[in-house]
């Protein structure tokens, strides 16, 4: 009976991991195109400029709890042997220390962004924004944990959404590196001389 | 509690750190009664304090401006 | 700089020449002791206030405000302070006081020290404007005087980058910190707080050489020139039709007539307080003394001291179109207003300063001057608008003949200095 019960509660913590896994990668997706629409002052039809910061805030608290709960099952779950120092350390896990560690830097990286971020208005907008590059680095570390460490995204319909994720960041990212001429796209000391080419270039703005 | 008709809670004034604003544009969104936007997305705040049923929303625009550009000043000034 | 520190005139209606040494010299140490003794130490940081109080001295950089006061806000800011000859000098119009730090930089210097007594500093900035002729002086100077054991505070000189703006307090505090000089937005003074957090006095050169003059020879003596309201001699930069420009040295209450030479060769119009100063018509400025109180009442004020007479056969449009294309060039970037305001207003101009109706940017530019003033960090946007404004107040009939078709001065070259080439700044570097 124990045995049954046991594989039972541990299948059911498995699972809880991978689906809760699959939920985050795909609200960390969705973070990082809304915030590559909040710096390119893009805004999703309908919505105003404030709900896609706001948006783009609560999506990232939101796949936090989740990654918590993917962790906290996963370390509970005892067919393999997760510790909980290997959800803040990488690489020293017994199971699949490449694949599991890449998730634990992408946590910890995720936990720097959201830990700052919060405390925004005390430690000034310069440190911020340096810390908040990690971003670039975090999802990608994220989707790489996601197809190495499970079967699951690895083929079927799973493996069709890990695609669909990695589309949309490569659109935002193209998005995001576009040629823009705006003002806050321009270093500031060759702002003056965009505008002054805008200007005689005829295009009256 | 008021004297004479005037409330004696602290005058609440919204500041704008030109150099770091960015014409993102919420705090037009949220503080419409206080903040228009010129023709090229940068805010105009009215002068004055801001009356208190718009605190609240004061108080957000401050800390949801992506560049942290707007600050609130307490406190009878000038 | 395409104009020599030129030769200085006899100051008019001052009692004795005063900041200038006579035409062209420079003086050595050994010279300016001759002529004014040591650095005339008063004994305490008060006294030097007091003095200061009673002679009315108010600040020759352009704002005009009274110099006791920001000595004694410097003194009570808490903290060690640190002061600033300010002598930048980015209006490309004046030439004041690179004039005077290249004839005669030991005032200057005197009244730097001068100026660490009256707030108890300890450190001490000569700002100066990158003229290498005139920072190898001043650097000369420095070294002279640490040999000779005169400087109580130790002066280090640093060069300002050739911006308009380079001189605005908070800018030259930046880039003193060795940063880029840039305006900042700062609830606080710089007077509270500038260089490395400590209470800073940012002084013009001129202002600093009446202090030392006047903790020589006293308050009532610096009285002996100019008015009661507006007291002591005050160096300018004069520009008139057919000399190159001079820089002389005069006073409140002087006609302005005389000092353009209106009499001798008519001009279109004046230009009070340079590039950011007020056009007005030349026969409104005609009857008018030198004095603040006098030019208010135009709209117009000193300044800097930079004054100028436009030739009869020069277009006042064309020029200010000149100007401003320059003035916007040279803001720094940071505001969105200013920014996006300048060159389209630049750009309007030089339409209006051609030939042709131009309804929509007349309309424009009075729009776009109400969406600039008091939104920047500094006021740059502000003072630029001042000259916009006066300029198309007094060049009216100039836009209704370029309306149909003809101008006073078609061909007309460029009268108004302007740094050539024309370099505007394009990388941070151009801001260090």
């Amino acid at each position: 009976m124990s045995a049954a019960s046991g594989i039972t509660s541990s299948t059911a913590l498995w699972y809880a991991s991978r689906a809760t896994g699959i939920v985050s990668l795909i609200m960390l997706t969705g973070v990082v195109v809304l915030g590559v629409a909040v710096q390119k002052r893009g805004r999703l039809p309908g919505l105003p400029k404030f709900a896609v910061v706001g948006l783009h805030r609560s999506l990232s608290l939101l796949s936090v709890a989740f990654l918590v709960i993917h962790i906290a099952s996963a370390v509970a779950d005892s067919y393999v042997n997760i510790r909980l120092t290997d959800a803040i350390i990488p690489f020293a896990a017994s199971y699949e220390p490449l694949w599991l560690g890449l998730g634990t830097v992408g946590f910890d990286l995720i936990l720097a962004l959201i830990i700052t971020s919060l405390l925004r208005a005390r430690i000034g907008h310069r440190t911020w924004r340096w810390v908040h590059w990690l971003a670039y680095v975090s999802w990608p570390v994220a989707i790489a944990h996601s197809l190495g460490s499970s079967t699951d995204l690895q083929s079927g319909w799973l493996l069709g959404l890990g695609i669909g994720c990695i589309l949309a960041v490569a659109a935002a990212l193209a998005w995001r590196v576009s040629e823009g001429r705006k003002p806050h796209e321009v270093p500031r000391a060759a702002r003056v001389s965009v505008l002054f080419e805008q200007l005689s270039g005829g295009r009256q703005q | 509690m008021t004297t004479n008709g005037t409330s004696i809670a602290p005058a609440t004034r919204l500041r704008l750190d030109p150099t770091k604003c960015s014409g993102h544009g919420l705090c037009a969104e949220l503080l419409g009664e206080h903040i228009a936007l010129d023709e090229w997305g940068y805010p105009i705040i009215a002068d004055g304090d801001i009356p208190a049923p718009l605190l609240a929303d004061a108080r957000r625009a401050v800390t949801d401006c992506p560049a942290l550009a707007l600050r609130l000043d307490r406190g009878a000034r000038r | 700089m395409t104009t020599q520190p030129s030769d200085t005139a006899v100051p008019q209606g001052a009692n004795a020449r005063r900041l200038l040494p006579l035409a062209g010299r420079t003086l050595t140490l050994e010279q300016h002791r001759a002529l004014h003794g040591p650095p005339a130490y008063q004994g305490s940081a008060q006294a030097v206030i007091n003095e200061v109080r009673a002679a009315g001295l108010t600040g020759r950089g352009g704002a005009g405000f009274p110099t006791y006061r920001k000595l004694e806000a410097v003194l009570n800011a808490p903290g060690r302070a640190v002061v600033v000859a300010n002598g930048a000098e980015g209006e490309p119009a004046s030439y004041k006081d690179r004039t005077l730090l290249y004839s005669d930089p030991h005032l200057v210097l005197d009244g730097l020290q001068l100026a660490a007594e009256a707030v108890q500093a300890r450190q001490a900035y000569a700002y100066v404007h990158p003229d290498q002729r005139v920072l190898r002086q001043v650097r000369e100077a420095v070294a002279d005087r640490l040999r000779a054991g005169i400087d109580r505070v130790p002066v280090t000189v640093v060069e300002a980058p050739p911006r308009f703006i380079a001189g605005q307090e908070t800018a030259v505090v930046h880039r003193i910190e060795g940063g880029l000089a840039l305006p900042r937005y700062a609830p606080v003074r710089v007077t509270e707080r500038g260089i490395g957090g400590a209470p800073t006095l940012v002084q013009n050169v001129e202002t600093l050489a009446h202090l030392a003059l006047i903790a020589r020879y006293g308050a009532g003596w610096f009285r002996g020139a100019g008015t009661p309201e507006e007291p002591g001699s005050l160096l300018a930069t004069v520009h008139r039709p057919n000399a190159s420009p001079k820089v002389i040295e005069t006073a409140a209450g002087v006609a302005l007539r005389e000092l353009l030479g209106l009499d001798g060769y008519p001009a279109r119009a004046v230009l009070i307080g340079g590039y950011h100063g007020t056009w007005l018509p030349a026969d409104r400025v005609a009857d008018l003394p030198l004095t603040n109180a006098a030019l208010r009442a135009h709209g117009a004020s000193l300044g800097a001291g930079v004054l100028v007479a436009l030739p009869v056969d020069s277009c006042g449009l064309r020029e200010t179109a000149r100007i401003v294309s320059y003035l916007a060039a040279e803001s720094a970037g940071q505001c969105g207003p200013c920014l996006n305001g300048l060159p389209r207003i630049a750009h309007a101009l030089t339409a209006l300063a051609g030939p042709g109706a131009h309804p929509r940017e007349r309309a424009d530019v009075s729009r776009w001057a109400g969406q600039v003033e008091r939104r920047g960090a500094c006021h740059h946007p502000d003072g630029s608008m001042r000259l916009v404004r006066s300029a198309l107040t007094v060049f009216e009939e100039e836009l209704w003949r370029h309306e149909h078709g003809t101008c006073v001065a078609p061909n007309s070259g460029a009268f108004l200095p302007l740094p050539s080439p024309m370099n505007p700044p394009r990388t941070d570097e151009d801001w260090r």
